[in-house]
This record gives C-alpha cells, structure tokens and sequence, in this order.
C-alpha cells in the first residue's frame, strides 16, 4: 500500500475545514455551502475508514499502514500506524462526526460556519490522536484538541459556558503538562519517543513509577476518574449538544485509548503496581458517581455523572489486564461512545423544543412523542447494560476479568450495574411516563426525519454490536493478545531482574 | 584594512545616521523620507551582515568577535526592527510622534545593540550598552506632552542608570580580581574559586537581568510598556530583548563559564521568579499593554530556563524561544496597532468585547498568537517551550521544569481571558477597518509564521544548531 490512507482520513476534515475557512460571498451561500463541504468531508472520511476497516488484517499483531516522515531531524519521526485496537476508536469518531454535524446544522442558530470548521478541526485532531506512533505526535494532538473544545464550549454554550470552558481547558492542560514532561523524560532515557521501538525497550522500573503517575495524571483528568472528574459535569451541561456528544463519545475515549497503549504498554511494572490504586479509584467512581446520577434534577448533569460511573468500568477492566477484562473495556468504550452520545442527542432534542433539561419539566411525553419516547427507551436500556444491546457485552466482559483479579472488586462493581438501572430507569419513568404536568408540553412536535435516521443508525450499531459483538472482538484479539503477552514478558523480566 | 571590511555593518549604520540628520535637517517635512530610508538601511544591513564571513573573526585586539552567533543575532535584530518600524508607521502618524528623531533614535539603538552583540570586551561591552541605553530613553520619553510618556521615559532612565551602575561595578571587580578587560582572558583567568570575581559576577547578572527584566528587577516593565507611545513599546518589548539575551549568553558561557557552579543558581532563581510573576501578575491587568509587559517577563523566565541549564543544546533552545517569542510579541503588538477608532488607539482590554462578529480576521489572528503565548499545540509557541524544556530535562532539572509547566497552566489563564472576551462577550462599536499596508503585512506573516512552524520545525532547529560555545 503506497497511498498513504492514514494521513488522508486524518487530514481530509481539516481540508474541508480549510475550504470552509476561505468560502467567501453572501451569507446565505456560505452557510449552504459550508453545511454542503462539511458533510462531504466528514462522509468522505467515513467511508475512507470502512475501507481501511476492509482492508485491515486481522491476523497479524503489528501496527499496519504504518507511515514514516522526517519531522524534526533526527529527533521526531511523523509516525502513523494503527492496530486492531486503534482501528475501532478511528471508526467510532468517523461515524460520530457526521452525526454531530448533522446535529449542529439543526440546532445550532449562530456562527454556523465557525462551528463546522470547529468540529471539522476536532475530528482531524481526535483522529491524530488514535493513529499517532510517537510520543511527542501523540501529545500534540491530544493537546491541540483543547483550542477547538474551549471554543465550542465557550462560543455555543449555556448561559455558564465561560466557568465551565475555562475549568475544561485548564483541568486537562495541568493534566497534560506532567505527560509532557514524562514525554521528555522517556526521550533522554531511551534515546527515542518512537512507539514501535519503545514497546520493544525495557524501561528501567525505577523510572517507570514517576512516569507511569505522569501520564496517570494526563488521562485521569481526560477519563476522567474520580476526584478528578469534577470539570465533566459542568463542560457537558454547557457545552451544546454536539459538543457534550463529542466530549462524551471520542474525547474521554482519549484518555481510556491511552491507557491501553501507554500506560500498559510502556510502563507494565508500575502499571501492576498501581493497580490498587486505580481498583479504588474506579470503584468509588462506580458507586459514587452513580449515588449523584440518582439524585440529579438536570438531565444532561445525570448523563454527565453516569459517564464517569462507566468509565470507571473501562478503567476496571484495563487494569484488570486479562482478555476479557481488556477486550470488555474496549467495547464498553465503543458502546458508551454511540449510547452516550444517543442520550446527549435525546436531551438535545427536548432541550431545542422546550429549552428546558431539567427532568421536573417533563412527564408524561410517551402521549405526545411516541417515536422519541421508544428511541429513548432503547439507549436508557442500552445505558444500563441490558443484554441484546452492546452496553451488556462490555459490562459484562469487564466482570468476567475483574472477578479473575479480585472478588471483591467484582462484587461491588456489580452494585453499580444495579444502581444504573435505577437511575437511568427512573429518568425514563420521570420524563416519558405518568401524567402531563406542563401543559405547554403538549405544543411539542416528536422527531423529524433527520433526527429519526440519526437516531436510527446508532440504533442499529448498538442493538447489532448487543446480538453479535463478533466483528469488533474479532478486530481486537490478536492486539489484545499479543498486549497481554508482552505485558506478562515484560512483567516476569522485571520481577527476575529484582530476584537476580 | 581588512578589519574595516569586518565592521562594515555597523559603519554603514553609523554613516546612514549621520547622513539622515543631515536630510533631516535640511529637508524640510522629511519625516517620511527618513523613515523609509531608515528601513532601506536596515535592510541594506541586513545583506551586510549575511556577506559576513562563516567563522569566527576577533578585531581590534580581540575585542570584538564576529561568529556565527553574532550574525545570526544581529540578523534577528534587524530584520524585526525592519517589520516594527513597517508596523508602527500608521500610529507614530495619528499621534504625532512623526519627527525625524524617532527613526534615527532607533537606527542609534540598533546600532548600540549590535555592537553589543559583537562585543568581546568589558570596554566595548559597556560602551555600546550606553548607546542603546540612551537612545532607549529619549524614545521612552518620545510623546513629551504627555505625562504617561515622560514619566516611563523618567522612570525607565533612574532605574536603568542604577542597573547600569551596578553592572559598570561588577565589571570594574572583574578587571581588577582577573587582570583583564578582555572576555578570554578573563575566562583563563577565572579558572578557580574566587570570592571577589564571584560578587563581579552577580553584579553584572543583575545589570543584565534588569536589561531582560527578569524578577526581581522587572518593576520597571509594566509602567515603560504602559507609558510609552505603543510603537516604542513594540520595539522595547522586541529588539532590546535580543541584544541582552544575546550579551547574557556571551557573558555566562565565554568569560563566566568556569564558574558555572556559582552562577547556575542564580539564573535559575531568576528564571523560576520571573515564570511565576509573569503567570500570577498579569491576572488582575486590564490594560493589553500592561498584560504584554508581565506576558514578556515570563517569557524571560522560560528564556533563562534554557540559559541556566548551560549547555549547548540549552543555547540553542533559548535562542528557538527568542524567535518564537519575538514571532508572537510582533504579532500581539500587530494586533494592537488595528485596535483604532477615529484615530484613538485604544489599550484596555474591555475593549475587544466580541471582536470577532465584526472583525472575524482580526480576531482569528488574536486567537492563534494568545494560544501559541500560552504554548498550546500545534502552535510555534508550544515548540519553543518544549526545546526549553528537553534542555532542561536533559540538564536533570526536573523541579524548574514542572515550575515551568505548571505556571504554563497559570499564564493560559490570562491568554484565555483575552481570547474569552474577543469569541465569548457581546461585540462592541467595530474598529476601523482600514489598515496600513505595513501593518498588514507584518501581522498577517508573523500570525502564518506561528500557525504553520509545526510543519517544518527543522528549519529553526538547522540555522541555530551550528551555533555552539565551549
């Protein structure tokens, strides 16, 4: 393969971002034309990365369609490359892309084209971040995704965006500067901050610590893990609806995507003995954030706390470091991001017709939008890991490798599954049953067209990935595998090395 | 003979200075003429310069030194006094700042400046500061019927007077514990542990630290940036900074190098102080003149972070953060320049409240030159920080690297208040939109050059990698 497909799914949204930013003439044929380029960009990467999808081999545990330029001389190569682990988070921010763009050409009223290049900007960014094979490549898209965030946040936000931008923006960047420096670090100690040869080198243990806790610092912001966790809840109830669905479904998938690959991958040592540490972490999460869940009055603050309860899950899961354990995470991951962001655009939608989020408004909407209330119900079962919909598999495969690890840990992350039910299902009861409070709700029209297919499509993916996980677990395996295994290798090398 | 031709450059400035208070004179309403031909000479200098020969030439018995460092220096000053005079033609216009001196008091100062890069001797060294220093003052002052303008200009002369005692001081100790004027010999000559040699060192650190406005010397800053007409402070937060950064090299790695040890601690207390007031001072300011004057200081401190590590690698960094800094300072001062209604230049930063519904440009380039100030990627301004701090790291300084990045996170906040009230506010009366040429050009170049660094940073890291001392 000579065509580099790599660098054009990564940089053809920022093309079409480019035309957008240079389209002149009335505003009216600006607008059109900008909805026209950012659709055809965003469905041109879409495709382009089914085909990489197609193309990918699934028997071979080493990072394919690798690309290689100079960069900065003989110090930083430009490398690309995914495997069966990055192709799937690719997919996922390809198919949400378009919907978020569809999203926004409906609800939002101003700036239309500055918003589109903002969204075009983030996917190109997002997409960086899961196809980067060097360190310094990896940190620069995981930074530069803040610029276009802070600015959704803050331009198309509610009336508390500029609190909530500012605490988003400089929660993830102190988060981010010990990575850099850990970065820096990795590079004067191996000579290198190529991935590829990195997973090969040794680092010595006693580094491995201080690192492993920089890097931790960086993604228990971005997961985000308990107690860091408090910007979530308030980036998603301002940011507007695509925002919240960019931020819950690709952006916190960074930081889980991260620690797969970094933090297992480099630092197994340190990862092993730490793992106490992020068991506690995530299982207070879990319980935690799923106690707040129930007694939230705002729906979009709910979804927001419910993420961070799930995501405490995938952390669960990695850290568990067994086949099942990793591999659950992965598709809990991949089905938080389609779920979560269905919910987020559920809220959006009441939110655009009655300009309310707060559950005490509703009640009783099953008599007035019968399509939306069954479209609701499918993600609020979905979010709650019912079997037949793919947040089961996830859920469920995390447990089956925690309960490998520890009992304990198993059990009470178990309750959580409980206490979701109970809040997500409750909100359901609140808002689509029982008796119409708020008369003015009856003014309320149920789905147009374009929300019915967007709603449709993650429908699908969620109930057929649910029915039959196959083609995703069959993607991951050999990664996965072949992750475990050198993490064993690595593990044994060290643990002889102290023996010796 | 052969030595006239090495100082070419700054004998044709010095006649060119001569020559345009001659026009200026006797031309009458010459301003105009003068300004042009000031840039015409400094570009002609420019060639000058880069005719210089590629390796290293002492003259004048050794004291002055043309090497790889000094062109690439001077060539820095030049070419940004070029693009600030470009810059501020519109404003020294409206304000009536428009007399012949102002471009001949400039052409005085970069000559004092790159004198003083070249400078290999305490003498000569002391000689071409007072020229800078002199010119600098007058310009500070420039606007004399305005109270702001002469009391920076006062203010700036006291301070910088005392500063520039103490460093005469610490040269006079280190002539008499070393026997010399002369940077090499007294480099030999300080090859062991002396007290006396020490507190000449410290004097002349403090001298040259107020030259940089590192804290604690920086309180002069905020009131000489804030008072004097923007176009001067433009240039007083640009092309000053080179010379002393460059001088500050010289001086730690030619004749100061052996005691390292002694004066590491020094640069790094100074770095580390001048990063935190530079996040945490210019928090609560409102004026955009004031914030760009905190927002330099603690640029310094990253500049001097490199400095302190005392390596080569360290070197070379700080030089990529001066012209990553002076790339984004040219392009912050360019975007202050257009912020005109009705000819009043307006300064408080309220006053960008939502510029971005009617000058959506403009507002862009704040945007990409206030994130690459706070040194998010993929801007220039990230790179420059990150060479800094793979010196550092590699220097094993951990602790000023986590300072470092952690008041990184602290500055970001007063950058994003700035791009906060131009994207998120209520738009106010529009701007005029009519821009001098000059200023366009400036503006629109040093925005492109910082948003696409990062597509060939090997550029920057090629011309200064040859640059190497010890």
């Amino acid at each position: 393969m000579n065509f580099p497909i790599l660098s054009a799914i990564i940089f053809i949204p920022l093309i079409g971002a480019l035309f957008i930013l240079i389209t002149r003439g009335k505003e009216k044929n600006v607008e059109k034309n900008s909805k026209n380029v950012a659709i055809f960009s965003s469905f041109a990467n879409f495709f382009l990365s089914l085909l990489l999808w197609f193309l990918f081999d699934t028997t071979t545990p080493d990072f394919q369609f690798v690309e290689n330029k100079n960069w900065i001389d003989g110090f930083i190569n430009f490398q690309l490359g995914i495997d069966g682990i990055s192709i799937l988070f690719i997919l996922l921010t390809t198919f949400i892309t378009p919907i978020c763009i569809f999203s926004g050409i409906q609800s939002i009223k101003y700036k239309i084209k500055e918003f589109l290049i903002a969204i075009l900007l983030m996917e190109t960014l997002m997409l960086g971040v899961f196809c980067s094979l060097d360190l310094v490549v990896f940190y620069l898209f995981f930074e530069a995704g803040l610029i276009p965030m802070f600015l959704i946040i803050g331009i198309w936000g509610g009336p508390k965006r500029v609190y909530s931008a500012f605490k988003f923006f400089l929660f993830t960047l102190l988060g981010s500067v010990l990575m850099l420096v850990a970065i820096i670090s990795i590079y004067w100690i191996t000579g290198t901050t190529d991935l590829i040869k990195l997973l090969d080198t040794k680092i010595l243990q006693d580094y491995q610590y201080l690192l492993w806790l920089a890097f931790f610092s960086s993604f228990a912001v971005k997961m985000p893990m308990w107690p860091f966790h408090t910007w979530l809840p308030d980036a998603h109830v301002e940011a507007p609806t695509t925002g919240s669905v960019i931020l819950a479904s690709i952006l916190l998938k960074m930081a889980g995507y991260g620690f797969i690959r970094f933090s297992l991958g480099l630092f197994p040592v340190a990862s092993d003995f730490f793992t106490p540490l992020i068991f506690t972490l995530s299982i207070i999460a879990i319980i935690y954030t799923s106690l707040i869940a129930l007694m939230q009055e705002d729906m979009k603050k709910l979804i927001a706390y419910s993420s961070v309860a799930h995501m405490g899950f995938v952390t669960l899961g990695i850290f568990s470091v067994n086949k099942q354990g990793i591999e659950g995470s992965i598709i809990q991951m991949i089905s938080h991001g389609l779920i979560s962001a269905a919910l987020f655009l559920c809220v959006g939608v009441l939110y655009e017709r009655f300009q309310s989020r707060m559950i005490s408004s509703y009640g009783g909407l099953v008599n007035i939008m019968p399509k939306y209330s069954f479209v609701f119900m499918i993600f609020t079962l979905g979010a709650l890991g019912l079997p037949g919909t793919a947040g089961f598999i996830g859920e469920f495969l995390i447990l089956v490798g925690v309960f490998q690890k520890s009992i304990l840990v198993g059990t009470i992350a178990s309750i959580g599954i409980i206490l979701a039910a109970a809040y997500m299902l409750w909100l359901y009861k609140r808002v689509i049953f029982g008796r119409i409070i708020n008369s003015e709700i009856k003014k309320m029209k149920d789905l147009n067209n374009v929300e019915i297919y967007i709603f449709s499509s993650l429908a699908l993916l969620v109930i057929f990935f649910g029915f039959y996980p196959e083609p995703l677990l069959n993607t991951i395996n050999i990664s996965v595998n072949n992750l475990i295994e050198n993490y064993e290798i690595n593990l044994s090398f060290h643990k002889s090395l102290i023996n010796n | 003979m052969q030595t006239i031709a090495y100082i070419l450059p700054e004998l044709f400035i010095f006649l060119s200075i001569m020559f345009l208070l001659m026009t200026g004179v006797f031309v009458k309403k010459s301003f105009k003429l003068v300004n042009y031909m000031s840039i015409i000479v400094l570009v002609f200098s420019i060639l000058l310069v880069t005719n210089q020969p590629n390796d290293v030439i002492k003259v004048f018995n050794n004291s002055y030194i043309i090497d790889k460092f000094s062109i690439f220096m001077k060539i820095l000053t030049l070419l940004f006094c070029v693009f600030v005079i470009l810059s501020s033609k519109e404003y020294i216009k409206i304000n009536k700042i428009n007399k012949i001196e102002y471009p001949i008091l400039i052409l005085a100062a970069v000559l004092g400046m790159i004198l003083m890069i070249s400078s290999y001797d305490l003498i000569v060294f002391y000689l071409a500061l007072e020229l800078q220093s002199i010119s600098l003052y007058i310009l500070a002052a420039f606007k004399r019927d305005e109270e702001k303008s002469t009391e920076a200009g006062l203010k700036y002369f006291i301070l910088s007077s005392l500063a520039t005692g103490m460093l005469l001081y610490g040269c006079s100790l280190i002539y008499g514990f070393t026997g010399s004027t002369n940077f090499e010999v007294i480099s030999s000559n300080l090859n062991e542990f002396n007290t006396g040699a020490v507190f000449g060192i410290i004097f002349i650190i403090v001298g040259l630290a107020f030259k940089v406005s590192a804290v604690p010397f920086h309180m002069w800053t905020p009131d000489v940036y804030e008072g004097s007409p923007t176009s001067v402070t433009s240039f007083f937060a640009l092309i000053p900074k080179i010379a002393a950064i460059s001088i500050f090299i010289r001086f730690m790695h030619v004749p100061f190098i052996n005691m390292m040890h002694e004066w590491q601690g020094i640069i790094i207390f100074l770095s580390i102080a001048s990063m935190i007031l530079g996040a945490v001072a210019a928090i609560g300011q409102s004026n955009i003149k004031r914030l760009m004057a905190y927002s330099s200081i603690g640029h310094m401190g990253y500049i001097l972070a490199g400095l302190s590590t005392g390596t080569n690698a360290g070197i070379q960094s700080t030089l990529i953060y001066l012209v990553i800094y002076l790339l984004m300072t040219l392009g912050a001062f360019g975007c202050i320049f257009m912020l005109k209604r009705e000819s009043i230049y307006y300064e408080n930063i309220n006053e960008l409240s939502g510029l971005s519904k009617n000058h959506p440009m403009l507002a862009l380039c704040f945007l990409i030159i206030f994130f690459s100030l706070a040194g998010i990627p993929p801007l220039a301004g990230f790179f420059a920080k990150f060479y800094v701090f793979m010196a550092v790291i590699e220097s094993e300084m951990y602790v000023l690297a986590i300072i470092g990045l952690i008041t990184t996170v602290v500055s970001s906040f007063y950058y994003l208040r700035i791009i906060k009230i131009i994207y998120f506010d209520k738009p106010k009366k529009p701007f005029e939109s009519s821009y001098d040429l000059g200023l366009k050009i400036t503006l629109t170049l040093s925005t492109i050059a910082v948003l696409i660094y990062f597509v060939n940073p090997s550029y920057l890291i090629n011309a200064v990698s040859s640059i190497t001392f010890n």
